[in-house]
């Protein structure tokens, strides 16, 4: 029983997140601040989201967020504040744009290439005869031939 | 058997085209730096401010004080360990007198910060406090330190993260200040 319990008790660990969560008392606010803190990367620890992470930029970034919203700032307006700040880089999910277009392509480009190789593949396989007449008339052939020679090392 | 023939050396090429475009990208990524992360900042106009100096806590600094000159910005801590492998250069940097060297001495207690200064020396013209790294947020800082090389216009013009090496300073800095006060207003 123990050691299930401590089981239990280690799956629950990734729900303790962020130490200091701010509580605003606009429920609304309150679901833009915890979208935003999941969205915002940490630039010292990279891959986490400010949320996730203790490192202090983090944590003043999460105090920025909630201010901001305190402010009566709205979720688009707190996400331009931070990229004219820190750049693309700092949003989980990038835009899309030219520089970032193999980021969002390239999965997508991947799986065609695999579905069209395998849809080649399995077509190919399918077209090639198990055994030809060709190949029966060769192997009589080299089962002659080595008969032959048998009886030729006999003699 | 022509046509089996071309199947077969496919075969081997395509996987071979792959694994070297595969090969390029993961060297290119190697050589990469994940916390060089590009400013969005470059040629954009600093970001305002006005904080206390470190050594008259009474007065304040602000962005528009040094409009008319070149200068650098260098983020600092006295907690910061690759601060103190830059220091040195920074000294010499300020020994040559090309630009203006403000220090944001970032999320630093007061007292650490000037025995810093006072055992290893100062080389900023003034430094500025950051408490609470606000400042910090405004600039983009994500890694102390970083220099900023601010123009006459007051604009940024190059951002530089990490300690600042004696090359460094031979082949961007030094260059980079004399084509900078070399520009008229």
């Amino acid at each position: 029983m123990k050691p299930l319990l401590i089981v239990f008790l280690l799956l629950l660990s990734p729900l303790a997140s962020a130490v200091d969560t701010y509580q605003l008392t606009n429920p609304e606010q309150q679901a833009a601040y915890n979208t935003l803190v999941s969205e915002l990367r940490c630039l010292v620890c990279q891959n986490q989201t400010i949320g996730d992470s203790n490192a202090e930029l983090a944590a003043d970034l999460r105090r920025q967020v909630y201010e901001m919203l305190q402010q009566g700032k709205s979720k688009d307006e707190i996400l331009q504040f931070m990229t004219e700040r820190y750049g693309d880089f700092v949003l989980y999910k990038p835009p899309f744009k030219a520089k970032t277009g193999l980021l969002w392509l390239g999965p997508v480009a991947f799986l065609v290439v695999g579905l069209l190789t395998v849809f080649l593949f399995v077509r190919r396989k399918k077209t090639i005869p198990s055994a030809k007449v060709e190949d029966v008339e060769k192997l009589a052939a080299v089962r002659r031939l080595l008969t032959d020679k048998d009886t030729e090392n006999l003699s | 058997m022509q046509r089996f023939y071309h199947l077969n050396m496919l075969k081997f090429i395509i996987p071979l085209v792959l694994f070297i475009v595969l090969a390029v990208f993961l060297a290119l990524g190697l050589r990469l730096n994940p916390h060089d992360i590009p400013s969005p900042f470059i040629n954009k106009p600093a970001p305002l401010f006005s904080a206390p100096k470190l050594t008259a806590p009474i007065e304040k600094l602000s962005t528009t004080d040094l409009k008319g000159q070149v200068w650098l910005f260098n983020v600092w801590a006295s907690w910061c360990v690759s601060c103190r492998s830059e220091h040195p250069i920074l000294n010499q940097l300020a020994k040559q007198q090309t630009a203006v060297i403000v220090g944001l001495n970032y999320k630093d207690d007061p007292a650490a910060a000037k025995n810093w200064l006072d055992t290893l020396g100062n080389p900023y013209t003034v430094s500025i406090m950051d408490q609470d790294g606000r400042i910090g947020i405004d600039w983009g800082v994500y890694g102390v330190p970083e220099t900023f090389v601010i123009d006459k216009k007051g604009v940024i013009r190059y951002k530089h993260t990490g300690p600042v090496t004696a090359d460094d300073v031979q082949n961007i800095f030094l260059p980079l200040i004399a084509t900078l006060q070399a520009e008229t207003l």
